[in-house]
């Protein structure tokens, strides 16, 4: 089962929850978890989880490398290329590494073959584990513009690290996930059985909130919420909730304990027994939910 | 010409909230909202008299069935998984997934792929009882929001001059990719607004290393200072240690939140704190004055 935990509006506590479902998954499911941080602009969750990184590998994109001794100028790269990212400059032909978006699509129609495979730093993948939670992370490079290929790019070590390993094969997977409801989300919660949107009740969380459902709606996955923060009374929050038919999986009060546990990097569960319930209870839930979708 | 960026790397850490108090104290000013993925400053703000246009931007490639003889050539070459066989044969084009780059255009064997325009979400321009709004909406899923915050700047800025406005106060996008380096294109000062957590520290120190990868200058605000007084001491010796200056600090306060209920940028909400809101924008005005440039 692969769980991703969205939110439209950032910092409501996509982190503090997928932490907090880490934590407790092996007690609640007989199984510890693998954690995969997608936010790769952000990642935070090794805070919370402190692994140990075992394994650290540089992902790149593939980007186009121009021999001016092939090249016979005809311009049919520049002519295709959709992101100015290659052109022919006076008798030169010049790549523009940032802009290219690495489609491939100039190495392909190059009749002089003068084209071939170079790369751009994307970011790192991480893995590592922490106590018996396996872990995965990307990491963007400060500068670099486009995190969907490195998100990407994780995924599909996860994928790799189930498939070539016995004891991870039969692991849940839990995905925190970027905030936002534009190409990296989406890339994020592309493979997840189900999406588990944390909210806080207030004019900002509900108006992003909307937006998420929007998005994610679309995907047709098993979707359900968890009500961060809760407190302000906002009845027609509720209300949407119940017409979009999107369950309320727990709701973490607006707790002064809890902000403060969060700013010394403590992790819901152990916060006190009351929240570890908390967590117990919704790691049962969201196991459900996904099984929604398996048994559908 | 001042242009004055809010990010924090982090979400939540609270950018609209001040953006928003900073809009009602600033003069003379265009606010932006460059979060365009999930822009909240038009709840405070309230905007009216709006004037939006479609933001048109790339192309969707787009297999037509008759024309599609099922020999997969597309599906190989596309890097972006998003064609599909159908059960019928024939290729299938995911527009989530399609980031528009012509390759399967032109190299289907059939001519079978059209490419036309996508529309992605709008831009506007609105008035707002703090003056005008530019500020704009990604449709959900969509691409290409760091060319839509581009278009918000050129539109920002073209209001500045023909309106003889001389500050662009922009609320900035979570994140340090796409959205986020193209709202510090030519911008003058980025004030950078953490929290004293682990996140909170971890996110100020990958988005002050891009600001200083772009070469522009950096301010920071310290949010809920009071969750972690050694955290925000810590905090403080970066910014020192950095050359990053050191704005202030606010508390954590509930009245950010009942402000935001009852739909109020700070200084009219009034409480304990307009007055350290309107303290932090004399430093901000103050600073970004020192890095204008001619308009």
């Amino acid at each position: 089962m692969i769980a991703a935990i969205a939110s439209g509006k950032g910092g409501t506590g996509k982190t503090t929850l997928s932490a907090a479902l880490a934590s407790v998954w092996a007690e609640a499911h007989g199984r510890p978890p693998i954690a995969v941080d997608l936010d790769v602009e952000e990642p935070n969750l090794h805070l919370f989880l402190r692994p140990k990184i075992t394994r650290s590998e540089t992902t790149g994109l593939e980007i186009p490398v121009v021999d001016p001794a092939l090249c016979t100028r005809c311009g049919a790269c520049r002519d295709l290329c959709q992101f100015a990212a290659i052109t022919i400059l006076g008798d030169t032909p010049m790549v523009f590494d940032d802009m290219c978006h690495g489609c491939g699509g100039c190495m392909a129609v190059c009749p002089a073959k003068a084209i071939t495979p170079g790369t751009r730093e994307l970011g790192v993948v991480e893995e590592g584990t922490a106590g018996e939670i396996a872990f995965l992370r990307g990491k963007l490079r400060v500068g670099e513009a486009m995190s969907p290929p490195l998100i990407r790019a994780v995924m599909h070590r996860m994928e790799r690290l189930r498939a070539e390993n016995p004891d991870l094969a039969g692991r849940d997977i839990l995905c925190d996930a970027p905030p936002g409801v534009s190409c990296p989300a989406l890339a994020a919660v592309a493979q997840a059985d189900c999406i588990v949107l944390v909210t806080e009740p207030t004019p900002f969380g509900i108006h992003d909130f909307k937006l998420a459902v929007e998005a994610f709606t679309p995907l047709g996955k098993p979707m359900a919420v968890v009500v961060n923060r809760a407190g302000p009374d906002c009845p027609s929050f509720y209300d949407f909730c119940r017409e979009a038919d999107l369950p309320i999986l727990a709701e973490i009060p607006d707790d002064r304990a809890v902000a403060k546990a969060y700013a010394r990097g403590t992790v819901l569960p152990n916060v006190n027994n009351a929240y570890r319930a908390l967590c117990l209870g919704l790691a049962a839930s969201v196991a459900k939910l996904a099984g929604e979708v398996r048994h559908a | 010409m001042r242009e004055i960026v809010v990010l924090s790397g982090k979400g939540g850490a609270g950018k609209t909230s001040l953006t928003a108090a900073f809009a009602a104290l600033a003069r003379n000013t265009v606010i932006c909202d460059f979060d365009v993925d999930a822009p909240d400053l038009h709840i405070l703000l309230d905007p009216h008299n709006t004037v939006r246009e479609d933001f048109v931007s790339g192309n969707l490639a787009r297999i037509d069935p008759a024309a599609c003889t099922g020999c997969g050539v597309c599906e190989r070459h596309c890097r972006f998984d998003a064609i599909s066989q159908l059960p019928d044969g024939t290729r299938h084009v995911d527009p989530h997934l399609c980031e528009g780059c012509k390759t399967c255009v032109v190299l289907c064997p059939h001519q079978a792929i059209a490419f036309p325009p996508r529309v992605c979400g709008y831009a506007a321009v609105s008035d707002t009882r703090f003056g005008r709004l530019v500020h704009a909406r990604l449709d959900p899923g969509g691409e290409n929001s760091g060319k839509l915050v581009t278009l918000l700047k050129k539109m920002a800025r073209e209001l500045a001059k023909k309106e003889g406005l001389d500050c662009m106060l922009c609320d900035g996008a979570p994140g340090i990719a796409c959205p986020v380096i193209s709202s510090l294109s030519g911008a003058t000062l980025a004030v950078l607004v953490t929290e004293p957590t682990p996140s909170g520290v971890h996110d100020l120190i990958r988005v002050a290393d891009l600001c200083d990868h772009f070469h522009l200058p950096a301010a920071v605000i310290i949010n809920k200072a009071d969750l972690n007084p050694a955290e925000s001491g810590r905090i403080e010796t970066f910014c020192a240690e950095h050359g990053y200056t050191l704005l202030g600090r606010l508390p954590h306060h509930p009245d950010v939140t009942r402000a935001m209920l009852a739909k109020k940028t700070l200084p009219e909400y009034g409480g304990p704190l307009a007055d350290s809101v309107a303290e932090l924008w004399g430093a901000i005005d103050k600073l970004a004055r020192t890095y204008a440039r001619p308009a």
